[in-house]
This record gives structure tokens, C-alpha cells and sequence, in this order.
């Protein structure tokens, strides 16, 4: 039967199941396949913190939702264009978020009474298709026995009935891989090796997920095959990747490029976790990896190892930050290089574990006892964790601080294609370790000795030598009582620790100096509005801003890498504009530093609901701005030539 | 689903063998800093800061390859007095910070200067970690039994009843065995010293810096201010032989001037005191710190008053082989390097280069 290929520029495809189903697996070979391909994705994993909580239930659903097209794109999408639904639950959990005319594939076998009880079901809604009262009248629904067909398709492996139903998420990605016109091989070859021991297992995958393609290809149900392009890009070598594992990439590369080893000593925690499970697999880099008994011992093992001459770091989430915050500020005081990763999650407290948020920015800020300045660096997409580490690492190495990386939950587990960089363009580190006696001393009787000074600062860096143990002749004590100037010495003096205070802040403030000019982007260099952010809403902001000029308006977007210190052309720059927008997962974090800072009236765009902010919704805000700022009309539903 | 492997350790035997040593003859002069010692007059610390400057030469160790790490409390201000490299770090985390030291350098001889507030309360974590994972460093924790930086609070070594600026109707706190504690967190090395006894000190100085593994040393501190007298009964010249049950491996375990003794109590499956005369010298215990099983080791460390010390063994409780953490993580460390030769940037470009790529020309 020759089947229909229909032509689309871009599709948002969600995958939901229990937890136990295997639907983040789904998604992640699905996006693979589209990597491969050539289409521009962006994914949203969404989990419950509990690792199998109750089965069939709504707290139960664990989902992946994947955005693919023939273009650039920057979000995972506000709403999905088709749910694949594996149990009634995964339906009435994600039914909400579907828009009108939305493709609803539906796995019939677990439509069980029991099933549809626990999801809250008075009735099966499969029994009401097509009549008047029809609860899903307005999708398109395709009812399919997912796990009756995956159980007949692997029969001849004699497996139990329930490993064999267990094989349904690949029927179920056989099936939208002939529906995009997705390449089978990798899945083939990853499960290949993923179940390489388990002969059994891996045959009744790859015939569970042909056979759902051959369902496709044959049934008279799906009638349509899509196609989407691949995406224009910039030439180079492309991987899909995780913030999680590209940042771990990103803190063996500071390794590399500074030639240190790099120690990392972290405790267990969500969503971070993974970045400890990575870097523990790179020993051949010489990274160390200690899992410690809690957070506090994760990072002083970290400064520990840095006062020894390693790159230490130590990665956590927000409750991890709180326990160490006074153990930064032992390493703002001692100066020693460190990374301090927090991979945001929804606070306060325990929160929502796996899910994103911002909230973090003014406790990496300022959550330390006295005054603590700590740089603040923060990636913008998955891919920039990668940079974005590196630039931590640099900024800990040369300046001789913490400093704080702030990813978030969305970043750690979401995913988009990646141009590798090539190891030359990364910048080259130096430790600088000190060799040598830096100051003469001449006693009262005039005769001079050689001493080591170490807080005698670099001019330019204001940053204090580094001599790791084992350096002859520079044997000294460092530790967190206020040090003299210079010597290092305890001082109580109180002319010195406010000269000490004081030069602690302006290295911090002097990073700026080494960071380059922001990016704003003006297209038509006359907007009035500017929107301005930080961190992962980057994709949401982009795709907002693109909207609003798509409908014939002018806005300008700056994004924020730097938290602390700012860049030294921000102030001009929100000076430019007569309106600023700050768009966060937050009540409104870095606007109340850049009003503090700038004297400037940033208008917050706020939302904590431990989802990335929906594109749609914030191109209305900014459209509302624009009308405002400019005095005119904004409507974003009817595009309209620019009008020059 | 449970899976290990076996654990390829080197079989080093001493705690500074991988540290460079020094040829010259040291003296405890070059061990002093330039700084002015601050503890109160007469304070116990002086005479352990004298004993570990009068030590480190005995050592023989190049001076640049030591570290100290202290947390807070008056015994923390330690390193400052000593010319090696130091910390002196944050109320009770020196065990984690000595940790990162020792595991990320294998040529440097670690010390950690603790007291029994930082160790044992605020820290008591950290403690117990450090010797469960048997990490190469020499713990001291000087134990005055009460707080002294913070002017007089009672600390988690001291009796239950003392009367303190924090517990005027005397302190509910049941206390911390130290020695008892450390066995309990699987400790290679335990050991109870008193400042007052240099000897004695430097010899258990001696035997936990050999030790390879975490090495825990209770040294008995007083505190002229606060707790002066904690320890009068095992200083005292005219009580001090039956207070003090001393423990030296391969000996007999004789006090009061041989006239007691300890045995196998079968009752209790502990120890008890017996007098000599009624049991005979041949049934008195001999001490064993290498035994395998601690169980021994921990009976003896019971007979220490948990009230006012009228009674305590002192000596090497404990003395046994176990790979360490750090010495495991090198060797990890080092296979994984000998089975990916090449250059670090070479391997970052094929590691960040790994999995599904595509090229766009």
C-alpha cells in the first residue's frame, strides 16, 4: 500500500508512560535518530523524583518530549503535536497540554479497568470515539494494541509474558520512526550493544522495534508518513548531547588545558548526580573522583586538593549549595581555584527534585557569611554547558577563587545537537604555581632574606601566588581567619581587614576586565525594548523575541554568561533602551541585581512551576512591552511583513 | 543487583614511604614558624607543639612534604607555629580537607590537628569517614574535655553531671569513649597518649606516622582554664601507677606497679581488672594491636571512667594493615592511564568527539 508523505517544517513529539516503561529511553533514541538525520531538536525530559512511584498512577507518569526540524529552533516546544500515550494515566496526565487537532497514539492493552481507575477514569474515553459526547473529540486518536502486538512480535524468543510486553516502548518507537522517516541503524546498533550480554532481550528489542516500523509500513491505520528536512547548519562535526555530560566534558577539558588533575569530591543528589557518575569513568584524564560522606566533606576534599596543586570542584544542587556555603567561603579566603557546580532544582528545601528552576542565583550570590564575592558563570543551553565549564574553570585557575557554575535541572537532562569544538580554539590555562621566593625582606640590622608572601597579588589579576606543597623554601600557613596583607599572617587589624575586604571584591570585579563585549542582538537596530536573561530560559527568550519580529516588531535580546561580576558594557547597554524584560524561573533574582547595579527598572517575566518558560506566553509580554514602549498596536496572531 | 571487583592495591607498609625524605640533619628549630604563640600559660598544647618540633626531624622527611590541617579550637591554631605547609580550615572539616590532600598527592606526609569539640561534635562525621576509609594521615585530636575557645562549655568528652556556663544544673550528655569510637569506625591505628608524657608521646607519634592508613591518636590535654585537673589523677606521681594501664604490644597488660592485671572476663566477654597475686602472672592478657578482630581492643578501651578520669589505658589500642583509600584511588588512577596512552589533548578531542556524530560540510 503506497502511503502519503506529507512535508512539515517541525514536530514536537511527547512520549508518556509509567516510570517503569521505559519512555525516557524512547525519547532519547528517538532524538538520537533525528541527531543523526540532521534536524535541529531540542528535548524536555520530565520525571517524578520517586524511582518507580506507584504504578498506573498520575504521579506515576514519566515523559520525553522531543522538538525536531528542518530549522533552527531554540525550545522543546510549548505544546505537543503528538502524545504517545502508554497507559491511561500518561493520557490524563499530558491531555492538557495538547493542543486542538493534537495526534494521540494510545497503547489500547493497558485501557484496563484497574488502569483506568487509578488514573481517575470513570469510563474508557477509547469507548467514546466517535460519539457526540466524545472527550477527545477534538484529537486525532489512534488506538493501538502496542504490548498485544509487541508480545506476538517476539514470541518466538520464549520470553515471560512480561519481559516480552516490556519490549513495547521500541514497538512504540518502530512505529514513529516510519511515521518521521527516522534512520533505524543506531537504535539497532545501540541496542545491539546495550543488551549484547542478554541475547534474548536484544533480539526481542530489534524485533519489537521493526516490528513497529513494519506496523507503520503496512497498516491502514496510519495513512500519512512525514517528512522534516534536515536543518541548515554550520559546518562541523555535530553529537547530540546533555548539559550534564557536556559539562562534565567541559571540567575534563579545564584539566587538559591547564594541565592539572582534577579532583572531584561530590555527594550524590538530583539532578546532578550524573556529572559524578561521568567524570568517575575518566580516570585516564587523571580525575579523581570521591564520593564523600556528605556535601560539606565533598567540597573540602575539593579544597583540599586544590591547596595540593589539583583543579578541585565539587557539583551539587541548591540543598547541596546551602550545606557548603560555608566552606566556599573558607576557599574565597584561602583563594584557592575551585568549581562549584549547582545544577539547579525547585526549592526551598528538598522542592521538586527533578525539576528546573533559577532560584539559585542570589544564594550563589551572597549566600555566604561577610562579604564573599564569588564569580558566577552560566550556560545557556545543553551544548554550552561544555564553554561554559571551561570558562569556570578558567576564571578559578587565573583569579585564584571559587566560583560558581550555575546550570539548572532543564539543561542537566535536556539535550540538543552540539558542534564540537576543536581542542585548539578551547583557551589555554596557566596555574602559575609558585616557584620561587617573591619578596625581600631587609632586617633592622640590614641584612636581607628572601621570603615567601602568599597574598602578595599579581597587579593585573589582583590574584595571589599558588605554592602547592612540596615546593621548597615556600612552606606557609593559609586558613580562614583574616589574613595581613601580603604576608598571609593572622591580622585583627582593622584598617587591614577593611583594605582586605575591599581587594577580595575588586578581584572579583576586575574578572570583568577579561570578558569579551556583549552580544546584543538588535536586528534592526531599533528596538525599544530589551529583553534580558540568564541560564537556560536563553532557548525560550530567543524563541519569544523571534516571534514578536516575525509579527513585524522590534526587540533586542541580551543574555548574561557572567553573573558576577557583570560585563563592563551592560550598563550602556540597558541604557539603550527604553524598556528592559527579565524573563526567570524565579521571583525575579537578577532583576533586583541589575536594578541594584544599574539603578534601571527591569520588569520581571516571572514563573516557578518547574517547567522551562512557554515561548507563546512570553512573546505576549514582550508584544505587551513593545505596544507600550512604542505606542502602538501589538498583535502577534496575524504576522505581517516588516515594514521596511 | 550487586557487583564488585577485586581491588588492586600496592602493597605499601610505611605512612611516609612515597615522601621524599631530606639527608640533611633537621632540628625542631626549623619546625618553628615566626609566629607568636597564642594559647593561655600553661596550657597542655605547648608541651605537644614542643614534642611534635622536638619529632619532626626524627622523621627525616623533606620539611616542604608535610601538612598540617587543623579545624577550629584552640588546638587548631597549631599549624600556625609550625614552618611546614598548613590549614587551618573550618570547625570541624580538617578530615575532609586532609582527605583531598592525601588522595590527590601521595608525596606528602598529611597531619590533622583536631580537638574533641571539632572532631567528635561538629566534625564527628568527617572522623569517622577519614578511618573508615583508612586515608594515609595521622589524626591528633587533643582531648581537654570541654570547650575552650568558646569560654567553658561542656564538649562531648566531658562527664555527664559537669557543671558548666551552658549546664548549671550539670550536663545530660552522655560522653564519647574516643578510643571506642574509633575502633567502632574500623580504625587501622588507635592510640591514647598524654601531653604531659613526652616520651610516651613521641613514641606513639612515631609508630601512627609509620602506620600507613588513618592513624588516630587521643592525646589527653589539660585545659588550665576551664578543666584544669581533668587529668590530675594519671599526672600524679602518687596515682598515677593505678591510673594508668598501660598497653604495649607483646606485653603483659600490668599496672599499680604489677600488682594488677587484666584478664578475659568470660562473663561479660570483656576484660576486667584482677589482682596478680590471685591469678597468677601467666593469666594475665598480653596485649595483641594487631589483631585482626578489634573486639579485644575495644574491651580494653572500656575500662577508661567515662566520669572523672580516675582510670584509662594508654598505649597503641590498635595497629593493623588495611589498604587505604588513597593509595586504591592512585592505583585506579594509574591503570586506567596505562590503558589509554596518549596525548590528554589528543584523548579529549576522541572523548568529546565519542558517540552518534554527523558532519555538515
Amino acid at each position: 500500500m503506497s502511503k502519503q508523505v506529507k512535508q512539515l517544517d517541525r514536530v514536537i513529539i511527547r512520549f508518556a508512560g509509567d516510570s517503569g516503561d521505559g519512555m525516557q529511553l524512547t525519547g532519547d533514541r528517538f532524538t538520537q535518530e533525528s541527531a543523526v538525520f540532521g534536524n535541529d531538536l531540542v528535548t524536555l525530559p520530565n520525571f517524578p523524583a520517586e524511582i518507580r512511584a506507584p504504578q498506573g498512577t498520575l504521579p506515576g507518569v514519566s515523559s520525553f518530549q522531543v522538538h525536531f526540524a528542518d530549522h533552527d529552533i531554540l525550545t522543546a516546544g510549548d505544546a505537543p503535536d503528538v502524545l504517545v500515550a502508554m497507559n491511561p494515566a500518561a493520557l490524563k496526565a499530558n491531555l492538557g497540554d495538547l493542543p486542538k487537532g493534537a495526534t494521540i497514539i494510545v497503547d489500547t492493552h493497558d485501557f484496563t479497568g484497574r488502569n483506568l481507575t487509578k488514573a481517575g477514569y470513570d469510563a474508557n474515553p477509547l469507548d467514546l470515539l466517535g460519539d457526540a459526547n466524545d472527550p477527545l473529540g477534538e484529537f486525532q486518536v489512534q488506538p493501538v494494541d502496542l504490548t498485544g502486538m509487541t508480545v506476538e512480535a517476539v514470541k518466538e524468543f520464549g520470553l515471560s509474558r512480561k519481559d516480552a510486553a516490556r519490549a513495547k516502548n521500541m514497538f512504540a518507537l518502530g512505529l514513529l520512526s516510519w511515521m518521521y522517516g527516522r534512520p533505524t541503524d543506531p537504535t539497532v546498533t545501540f541496542l545491539e550493544k546495550r543488551f549484547a550480554k542478554v541475547a534474548d532481550i536484544r533480539d526481542a528489542n530489534i524485533t519489537a522495534f521493526k516490528a513497529g516500523w513494519n506496523f507503520g509500513e503496512t497498516t491502514e491505520a496510519f495513512v500519512v508518513q512525514y517528512e522534516i528536512k534536515p536543518a541548515p547548519m554550520a559546518p562541523g562535526t555535530y553529537r547530540n548531547i546533555t548539559g550534564n555530560l557536556a559539562l562534565s566534558y567541559g571540567l575534563i577539558a579545564g584539566g587538559v588545558q591547564s594541565g592539572l588533575p582534577v579532583f572531584l569530591g561530590s555527594y550524590p543528589i538530583t539532578p546532578a548526580s550524573d556529572i559524578l557518575h561521568e567524570l568517575s569513568k575518566h580516570k585516564a584524564f587523571g580525575v579523581t573522583t570521591l564520593q564523600a560522606e556528605d556535601e560539606i566533606a565533598g567540597i573540602g576534599s575539593a579544597i583540599g586538593a586544590s591547596f595540593a596543586g589539583s583543579l578541585g570542584v565539587t557539583t551539587t544542587s541548591g540543598p547541596g549549595i546551602a550545606l557548603k556555603s560555608e566552606a566556599i567561603g573558607l576557599a574565597v579566603m584561602t583563594e584557592l581555584p575551585l568549581v562549584v557546580v549547582d545544577v539547579q532544582r525547585g526549592g526551598p528545601s528538598t522542592g521538586l527534585p527533578t525539576k528546573t528552576e533559577q532560584a539559585d542565583l542570589l544564594q550563589a550570590m551572597f549566600g555566604r557569611n561577610g562579604e564573599a564575592p564569588v564569580p558566577i558563570v552560566a550556560p545557556q543551553s545543553p551544548g554550552d554547558c561544555f564553554s561554559a565549564a571551561v570558562e569556570a574553570c578558567r576564571i578559578a585557575i587565573t583569579y585564584r577563587t571559587p566560583v560558581m557554575l550555575l546550570s539548572d535541572g532543564y539543561l542537566a537532562n535536556g539535550s540538543e545537537p552540539w558542534r564540537i569544538p576543536e581542542i585548539d580554539d578551547l583557551p589555554a590555562i596557566e596555574p602559575n604555581f609558585a616557584t620561587e621566593r617573591n619578596q625581600t625582606v631587609v632586617a633592622k640590622d640590614g641584612t636581607e632574606s628572601e621570603e615567601y608572601w602568599p597574598y602578595l597579588r599579581d597587579e593585573e589579576t589582583l590574584a595571589r601566588p599558588w605554592a602547592i606543597p612540596g615546593t621548597p623554601g615556600l612552606e606557609h600557613r593559609i586558613g580562614g581567619i583574616e589574613k595581613a596583607k601580603n604576608t598571609g599572617n593572622i591580622s585583627y587589624d582593622p584598617a587591614n581587614h577593611d583594605y582586605m575586604v575591599r581587594i577580595r571584591q575588586a578581584k572579583v570585579d576586575g574578572i570583568a576586565n577579561s570578558l569579551p563585549p556583549l552580544e546584543v542582538d538588535d536586528p534592526s537596530g531599533e528596538a525599544k525594548v530589551l529583553v534580558i536573561g540568564w541560564g537556560s530560559t536563553y532557548g525560550p527568550i530567543g524563541a519569544g523575541c523571534r516571534r514578536v519580529r516575525k509579527a513585524g516588531f522590534n526587540v533586542a535580546q541580551v543574555h548574561l554568561r557572567h553573573l558576577n561580576p557583570f560585563p563592563n558594557d551592560l550598563g550602556e547597554i540597558l541604557k539603550r533602551y527604553d524598556k528592559v524584560l527579565c524573563p526567570e524561573m524565579n521571583l525575579g533574582q537578577l532583576s533586583l541585581l541589575l536594578r541594584g547595579k544599574y539603578l534601571v527598572d527591569a520588569i520581571g517575566y516571572n514563573q516557578v512551576n518547574g517547567m522551562p518558560i512557554k515561548a507563546a506566553a512570553l512573546a505576549e509580554a514582550i508584544g505587551n512591552l513593545v505596544a507600550e514602549a512604542e505606542g502602538v498596536t501589538v498583535d502577534l496572531t496575524a504576522p505581517q511583513e516588516a515594514a521596511q | 543487583m550487586t557487583t564488585s571487583t577485586e581491588l588492586p592495591f600496592p602493597g605499601l607498609r610505611s605512612g611516609v614511604e612515597l615522601v621524599p625524605t631530606n639527608d640533611q640533619p633537621q632540628t625542631g628549630k626549623e619546625y618553628t614558624s615566626d609566629q607568636e604563640v597564642r594559647w593561655c600559660p600553661g596550657c597542655g598544647d605547648y608541651a605537644v607543639l614542643k614534642a611534635v618540633q622536638g619529632f619532626l626531624p626524627e622523621l627525616g622527611l623533606r620539611r616542604e612534604n608535610i601538612v598540617f590541617v587543623s579545624g577550629i579550637g584552640c588546638s587548631s591554631r597549631f599549624p600556625y607555629y609550625l614552618d611546614t605547609y598548613g590549614m587551618h580550615s573550618i570547625h570541624g572539616r580538617a578530615p575532609s580537607i586532609a582527605t583531598g590532600i592525601a588522595t590527590a598527592r601521595e608525596d606528602l606526609s598529611v597531619w590533622v590537628v583536631t580537638g574533641d569539640g571539632d572532631a567528635l561534635s561538629i566534625g564527628g562525621n568527617h572522623l569517622i569517614h577519614a578511618l573508615r576509609r583508612n586515608v594515609n594521615m595521622t589524626i591528633l585530636l587533643f582531648n581537654n574535655r570541654i570547650y575552650g575557645l568558646t569560654k567553658g562549655q561542656y564538649s562531648p568528652t566531658s562527664e555527664a553531671g559537669k557543671i558548666t556556663k551552658s549546664t548549671p544544673m550539670g550536663s545530660l550528655d552522655h560522653p564519647f569513649n574516643p578510643v571506642s569510637l574509633a575502633l567502632g569506625a574500623e580504625g587501622s591505628f588507635v592510640a591514647r597518649t598524654i601531653d604531659s608524657d613526652r616520651k610516651h608521646l613521641t613514641s606513639v607519634l612515631s609508630a601512627a606516622a609509620a602506620h600507613r592508613g588513618t592513624s588516630f591518636v587521643e592525646i589527653y590535654q589539660n585545659c588550665p582554664i576551664f578543666n584544669d585537673g581533668a587529668f590530675d589523677a594519671i599526672k600524679d606521681n602518687d596515682t598515677k601507677a593505678d591510673a594508668i594501664i598501660p598497653l604495649v604490644h607483646g606485653e603483659p597488660i600490668l599496672f599499680g606497679n604489677g600488682t594488677k592485671g587484666l584478664v578475659r572476663d568470660t562473663e561479660t566477654g570483656g576484660v576486667k581488672i584482677v589482682t596478680v597475686a590471685d591469678v597468677g602472672e601467666d593469666a594475665i592478657l598480653v596485649h595483641n594491636a594487631h589483631n585482626p578482630d578489634p573486639s579485644t581492643a575495644f574491651a580494653i578501651s572500656r575500662l577508661t571512667d567515662s566520669g572523672y578520669l580516675n582510670q584509662s589505658p594508654i598505649g597503641i589500642f590498635r595497629q593493623v594493615e588495611r589498604p587505604s583509600y588513597d593509595d586504591g584511588a592512585r592505583a585506579q588512577i594509574s591503570s586506567a592511564r596505562e590503558a589509554a596512552p596518549g596525548e590528554p589533548a589528543d584523548r579529549l578531542a576522541a572523548l568529546i568527539g565519542g558517540g552518534d556524530t554527523w558532519t555538515v560540510v
